[in-house]
């Protein structure tokens, strides 16, 4: 018996073309994403990394249906959103919000607290904000604001305040999906404690699935079910956060996850290699990683690696991913 | 205290800051007391309006104009607190630099790297402009920057963050600084590239003597680059010490928070963080008494009365609390949580 996912995303392809830079020349492109499959299932959360570049934004943006891709298929409770009439889509969107990275430049400043939440309700009822104060109220305690907080505007909270407001108004519509790229990324270390209690909270509280963009590889250990890393518009490693943080099969991860400082006494400096950045106009014929990757083979700079699995539930693309789960494994902190 | 080997290169004692915010003035920095010999490494944690980098721009020289400091900031015996700009001018850049956290907004998009990185050397050095590029290439190798010599005449947006980072330490190292001040200078970058910089800049450190400050909100980032610590709340300094002391003991309530409260691998989803209730005070409405004292859980009225002393609790180790018998009694987490 298998449970239709909420959102099945296959093999997602985006190109940007470059400006052009010779008459001759077909213009240059950018392959933002490289054929990423992920399904998330009701009530789960989807975890994202990986660095800047890697294609996670693009990824964020074409589930959202902000952007149309150039081939592959977005599939949320069944529907292929790419194929809906805009109309559709705009009430489809009920059931998938955005909550985005940097809370000050994502609330209108001219607009108080309950027209910025009530906005998602007005564009999808169509009514007047007046009537949506009670729902503002109930969504607003939901987050921990209080009711006194609707009639102010945005610049009289804090940085932490003002994610949960991002939070309430992606909330407000009852949605099945919050996609939230790096919504802690702009916080204090106290503040995002809190922020992410409260996506868990919430999560249990409505059965909300996630997917959760961020570079830190300990927030996402912390939110998510399931996590996949990203290299160049590729997902490189895919599995549960035990799996991936605990046996790492992709060098790439690995080099992730030892380059996370450790917060202890007698944290010594351990030395990095240097590591080429890749391009990602350039199509290659093998690995994409091979030129940082310290365990390639002749192998890895002529075949393509595909995912495959490596255990249960656990994907990877490297050809040598048994070499790297038998490595010992980056020292976890306690 | 006499001889230069070890009297210390900058000497802070009982710094204060005042700004002139939109709400009032705010004490921004209070009794900030620290010294730094030649080549030692000093880092500040701290969150968002803690005070950190307004002691740095103080260091710098760079507070706007409505500022009132008070105490004294002196490097190799020389004030700098209440030096007019003329002098500071020649300090900046020459023997105190700083790096930034926003590559892009560090660099001049007008001008060529190689002009940046060239102006230091040419306006303290003196150096010719022929003299000075050679020089810049020179940097610019030394920082590890592809292919410098083809590289110098470009500008800033056709490198990358971790680049244009590395083009910014080269122009703070020109003039072979004998304080370097970097401030956040890899919350910008990817998790890998911050590796490579960090990497870089202790070398750099490491291979012409100098003093560093490094300031950062990330625990983990200071306790792998300093040798002494020191935690920043409500613009004062809660704790400070060695860096393997302060992680061992952690004596502050807050820096016990702080500590807790970051997410860490291998705690599985569905266990939650041990926030700190409320919010990072506002500097023009700081409560009295203890900075932290409204978000403490060990607070009692002592505590509201008046700023705690700091009190020392192992070697060159402080924490301005007065409840350390309580905060390091209950503090079975700070190694083990």
């Amino acid at each position: 018996m298998s449970i239709a996912p909420l959102l099945d995303v296959r093999d997602l392809d985006q190109r940007y073309a470059l400006p052009r830079e010779s008459l001759f020349r077909p213009p240059g492109q950018v392959r933002a994403l490289n054929g990423v499959s992920v399904q998330v299932l009701a009530g789960k959360s989807l975890g994202i990394v990986g660095e800047s570049g890697s294609g996670k934004s693009t990824f964020a943006r074409v589930v959202m249906a902000l952007e149309r891709p150039t081939s592959g298929q977005v599939q949320l409770l069944g529907r292929d959103l790419n194929r809906l009439q805009a109309d559709e889509l705009r009430r489809a969107r009920r059931d998938f919000q955005m909550v985005f990275q940097d809370p000050y430049g994502s609330l209108d400043p001219r607009q108080t607290i309950a027209r910025i939440v009530a906005e998602p309700l007005t564009v999808l009822e169509g009514a007047d904000r007046a009537t949506f104060r009670e729902r503002v109220s109930a969504v607003l305690r939901q987050v921990g604001l209080r009711d006194a907080d609707m009639d102010k505007y945005p610049h009289e909270f804090s940085g932490g305040q003002r994610q949960r407001i991002a939070i309430a108004r992606a909330l407000i519509t009852q949605p099945k999906l919050i996609v939230a790229d790096e919504p802690v990324s702009a916080l204090d270390v106290s503040v995002q404690a809190q922020v992410l209690n409260l996506m868990q909270d919430l999560q249990e509280q409505f059965g909300l699935s996630y997917i959760l963009i961020s570079h830190d590889l300990a927030v996402v250990d912390y939110l998510c079910d399931e996590v996949a890393v990203m290299y160049l518009g590729r997902i490189v490693e895919q599995g549960r956060p035990e799996d991936l943080f605990e046996r790492c099969a992709h060098p790439y991860t690995r080099a992730l996850l030892e380059a996370v400082p450790r917060a202890r006494a007698g944290g010594t400096r351990r030395r990095r290699g240097g590591q080429a950045i890749a391009s990602q106009s350039a199509a290659t014929a093998g690995c994409p990683y091979v030129a940082r990757c310290p365990l390639a083979e002749q192998h890895c700079r002529e075949a393509l690696p595909a995912l495959r699995k490596v255990g249960e539930g656990h994907l990877a693309a490297c050809h040598r991913a048994e070499a790297v789960m038998a490595l010992p494994q980056a020292a976890m902190e306690g | 205290m006499t001889s230069p080997a070890t009297a210390p290169l900058i000497e802070v004692a009982n710094l204060g800051v005042r700004l002139n915010t939109s709400r009032g003035p705010a004490q921004a920095v209070r009794g900030v007391s620290f010294a730094l010999k030649r080549g030692e490494t000093l880092g500040l944690v701290g969150e968002s309006g803690c005070g950190k980098s307004v002691t740095a721009m103080s260091l710098m020289g760079l507070l706007p104009d409505s500022a009132v400091v008070t105490g004294s900031i002196k490097l190799d015996g020389g004030e700098l607190a209440g030096l007019p700009d003329a002098d500071y001018c020649r300090l900046r850049g020459n023997r105190i630099s700083m790096i930034f956290q926003e590559p892009m907004t560090a660099l001049n998009p007008m001008h060529t790297i190689g002009h940046q990185v060239a102006e230091p050397l040419r306006r303290h050095r003196k150096h010719s402009a022929a003299q000075a590029r050679k020089e810049a290439i020179a940097l610019l190798d030394r920082v590890g920057l592809p292919d410098p010599a083809r590289r110098v005449d470009a500008y800033p947006h056709q490198f990358s963050g971790g680049q244009r980072q590395r083009i910014t330490i080269a122009m703070a190292l020109a003039c072979e600084p004998d304080l370097l001040i970097a401030d956040e200078p890899t919350t910008a970058l990817d998790v890998t590239i911050q590796g490579q910089i960090l990497d870089l800049i202790a070398d750099l450190v490491e291979e012409r003597g100098m003093s560093m400050i490094l300031i950062s909100h990330d625990l983990g980032v200071i306790a792998e680059n300093v040798q002494r610590m020191m935690v920043m709340y409500g613009g004062t300094v809660v704790e400070s010490g060695p860096t393997d002391e302060v992680f061992r003991r952690m004596g502050h309530p807050y820096t016990q928070g702080l500590f807790r409260a970051r997410p860490k691998l291998g705690a599985r989803k569905g266990t939650r963080l041990k926030t700190i209730a409320g919010t990072v005070p506002e500097l023009a409405d700081l409560p009295s008494g203890c900075t932290f004292s409204e978000r403490c859980p060990l607070a009692i009225d002592a505590c509201r009365a008046a700023l705690p002393p700091m009190v020392d609790v192992g070697p060159g180790h402080f924490v301005r609390c007065i409840r350390t018998d309580v905060s390091m009694a209950a503090n079975v987490g700070a190694l083990s949580a």
